[in-house]
């Protein structure tokens, strides 16, 4: 009886401890070729000294949902651990003729495509498993595309908090006023995923929003 | 080849445009809505929708795209928009208040436009205009 007590004492210290350390489900969602991948690179780096997946300037780099554990964000003195999952970009078309332009061989682009139409569906699969989502937009491109506002119609249907990024900020044309106009419900935060400018404000909202989250 | 203002108008081959009012896909559940609208694309056809799907039908369109890519010869996907009466901040406060079921199936002010790739080459939306694209 009494080792049985002692048992269920420890056991719940342990669930404790354990539950504190948690790792949040953090997704990187977004349509292709917005800087998914370079984000996540940029954290990973960061935090851990790797990167977790390849970037590419052809569109559908990312053809497989990537994923990295146990990544510790320590920003200003607090910790918080997150399992970061990279997602191939969501599009609602895919052609194998654009690869092409790529210098690509017909057997190669086709096969891209087939594994990039795979990511698609792999990507909404997932959408179930998150905590918490950032949605990556290219801040030089026209936020009122359709597939944005699906990935975040779908994510507020889940009730998974959103964060919405501008990257490119680097861009002469990027234009972080037009996202925010397009989602004013949502923080919006512009950065550059590739020179690592404005991270310090990224984390800050990820942290607030990591707080909201029901994992 | 026609000129209207400094626009050229090219030889279009042909297309045709369904308008679709909501109480054709009303009563049905979201496999067969999904069915119905990806058999008029198929057919090389725009639809114009009256109303708008819900969010988990439109992954749903996606999802069902990508699969048909796969399976179906000269088949490269489709281009989507909606236009709204709402704004889209009332649009996403709806789905939070979780009254997205009773109303935006039924929100009558939205208009989709769904078309295949092959045929639309992009749609262009602001929040106060859309244009149409097509390929030549």
């Amino acid at each position: 009886m009494e080792i049985k007590i002692l048992t269920n004492f420890f056991r719940r210290i342990l669930n404790n401890i354990f539950n504190n350390k948690k790792e949040i489900k953090l997704g990187f969602y977004g349509p292709p070729n917005a800087g998914k991948t370079s984000l996540v690179n940029r954290i990973c780096k960061d935090f851990t000294g790797e990167e977790l997946g390849t970037v590419s300037k052809i569109p559908h780099e990312t053809r497989k949902v990537q994923f990295k554990e146990k990544v510790e964000i320590d920003y200003k003195g607090k910790k918080m651990t997150f399992k970061m999952i990279d997602t191939p970009g969501i599009a609602t078309k895919i052609d194998y003729e654009e690869f092409l332009k790529y210098k690509m061989s017909k057997k190669e682009a086709k096969e891209r495509a087939k594994e990039a139409t795979q990511g698609v569906i792999e990507s909404i699969k997932w959408l179930d498993d998150m905590d918490i989502v950032v949605v990556v937009l290219d801040a030089t491109e026209n936020p009122y595309n359709q597939v944005n506002i699906t990935i975040i119609g779908n994510l507020v249907a889940r009730k998974i908090p959103v964060l919405v990024v501008a990257n490119k900020i680097d861009i002469k044309k990027a234009d972080v006023k037009k996202i925010e106009a397009a989602f004013p419900e949502y923080e919006v935060v512009g950065i550059s995923a590739k020179f690592g400018n404005n991270l310090e404000e990224f984390y800050e909202s990820l942290f607030k929003l990591s707080k909201k989250s029901k994992g | 080849m026609e000129k209207r203002g400094n626009k050229k108008i090219g030889n279009i081959k042909g297309f045709s445009i369904q308008f679709m009012p909501y109480s054709e896909i009303k009563n049905l559940d979201s496999t067969s809505r999904i069915k119905k609208i990806l058999g008029i694309v198929l057919g090389n056809e725009i639809l114009i929708l009256q109303g708008r799907l819900l969010p988990q039908e439109e992954t749903r369109l996606i999802e069902d795209t990508m699969a048909m890519i796969d399976y179906t010869d000269g088949f490269k996907g489709i281009e989507l928009a909606v236009i709204s009466g709402d704004n889209q901040e009332n649009f996403f406060s709806k789905i939070t208040k979780n009254i997205a079921n009773a109303l935006i199936g039924s929100d009558l002010t939205s208009i989709t436009i769904i078309g295949p790739a092959t045929i639309v080459k992009e749609i262009k939306k602001d929040p106060k205009k859309i244009e149409l694209f097509l390929n030549k």
